[in-house]
């Protein structure tokens, strides 16, 4: 249950960015998040209602935009689709893969006021 | 919450004070050489307080007008952890200190595993132990008494250690130049894996009574680390746990990670566990003067 402490990570960059953007709410936020990540989006929907709760991001708009999860596959030596880290190679069957994307975790943009 | 570090957060306690830096920036200078409380629309707010009115792009505020807009971030929800990650990693680079991450469930015999290898390397190595557990110094004692200079950190509802607490810790602690610190992550197979705290490398440790397809359930864990020691082996004999079977499924999620079967109980492994700490603070150590002192 570490999507709390998430929560408190994103109010921590928010007050950071209300500091050098001058601004004193939030409307909306939206986040970008992939599979492998290790985040339950539920868990952090929730997590983020009540950590929100009181400060300047009461009542945000949480907007998650979910990324995919993607792998260089090295016997088939191109880039393939994965939803899960132990999926393996779509392709060839191999699990010589190497995450490229889907770790993603970030704070993209704000509607602020 | 100190909005400046970010800690005071929840309940995290450490052993032998209270929450070791001086919060100098609490107490937040006023003087600025300007009354906030004067509409004075031209100066810079640089700082977060005090805002009455007039915080848009134009300073001012209209009746009636939103003053909405959108700001591109771009930032990583955990940068604030990595930044702290990195302090400690630069610390341990510049002493030439070794820091293992051991994460595992609860249960695997971290503890245990720790304690005996401590007895083990105490002759030819400084070492040190941070202990994280949700409450209780039961860990800390069991260490201390090995000899080794331990601290706990209690986590509270905290579900892992983070790089700050880390940071914190090692104020305390002050482990040696070129010593070897273990850190005993709270027992936990989820949380630890997000929160980097500066190691070297992360050793999952998983028990031969929690079933094969730990990797598989616990994937982001078996990602992170570096080795898997599969603990308790000499319980082996009574159960039907397969062995090739959870190192199949340790390399489906991560193809390099290195695997040691060990049972701390009756020390077979350990020897091979020992010469994996000692090749890994060789790597930590070379071009470091501390390896060449330690020769």
């Amino acid at each position: 249950m570490h999507e709390m402490s998430i929560c408190e990570s994103i109010l921590g960059v928010i007050r950071e960015q209300a500091r050098a953007q001058n601004f004193t709410r939030v409307d909306r936020i939206s986040l970008e998040i992939g599979p492998l990540a290790g985040v339950e989006i539920e868990a952090l929907k929730f997590g983020f209602d009540v950590v929100m709760r009181n400060t300047l991001a009461d009542g945000a708009r949480l907007e998650i935009i979910e990324t995919e999860g993607r792998a260089w596959c090295m016997p088939c030596g191109q880039t393939v689709a994965i939803a899960q880290r132990f999926d393996a190679c779509p392709e060839c069957g191999s699990h010589q893969l190497q995450v490229t994307g889907g770790e993603e975790l970030r704070i993209k943009e704000m509607e602020v006021n | 919450m100190c909005t400046v570090c970010g800690c005071g957060e929840g309940e995290v306690r450490i052993e032998g004070g209270d929450h070791g830096h001086k919060h100098d920036h609490h107490h937040h200078d006023h003087a600025h050489g300007h009354d906030h409380h004067h509409h004075d629309h031209e100066h810079n707010h640089d700082h977060g307080h005090h805002h009455h009115y007039g915080e848009g792009p134009a300073g001012v505020s209209v009746p009636g007008m939103s003053q909405s807009r959108l700001i591109q971030v771009e930032q990583d929800i955990l940068s604030k952890n990595n930044a702290y990650a990195a302090e400690n990693r630069q610390v341990f680079a510049d002493r030439g200190i070794l820091a293992l991450n051991l994460v595992s469930s609860p249960g695997s015999g971290k503890t245990t595993l720790l304690v005996k290898t401590i007895t083990m390397l105490a002759e030819r190595f400084g070492l040190y132990v941070i202990e994280g557990d949700q409450q209780t110094s039961a860990d800390a004692d069991r260490i201390r008494a090995t000899g080794a200079p331990a601290i706990q950190v209690n986590t509270g509802k905290g579900c892992h250690l983070d790089g700050h607490m880390v940071g914190h810790a090692l104020e305390h602690l002050k482990p040696a130049d070129g010593s070897i610190l273990f850190i005993e992550n709270v027992g936990n197979l989820v949380c630890p894996a997000a929160f980097d705290l500066g190691e070297a490398h992360k050793v999952a440790i998983l028990s031969v009574t929690e079933g094969e397809d730990k990797p598989l359930k616990y994937p982001d864990m078996f990602a992170a680390s570096s080795l898997v020691i599969l603990n308790k082996t000499d319980l082996l004999p009574y159960l039907d746990f397969d062995v090739s079977v959870a190192i199949a499924n340790a390399r489906k999620v991560n193809p390099a990670i290195k695997v040691l079967e060990v049972s701390a109980r009756t020390g077979e492994g350990m020897a091979a566990w020992c010469a994996w700490i000692e090749a890994a603070r060789a790597m930590q150590l070379a071009g470091h003067p501390a390896g060449k002192a330690a020769e």
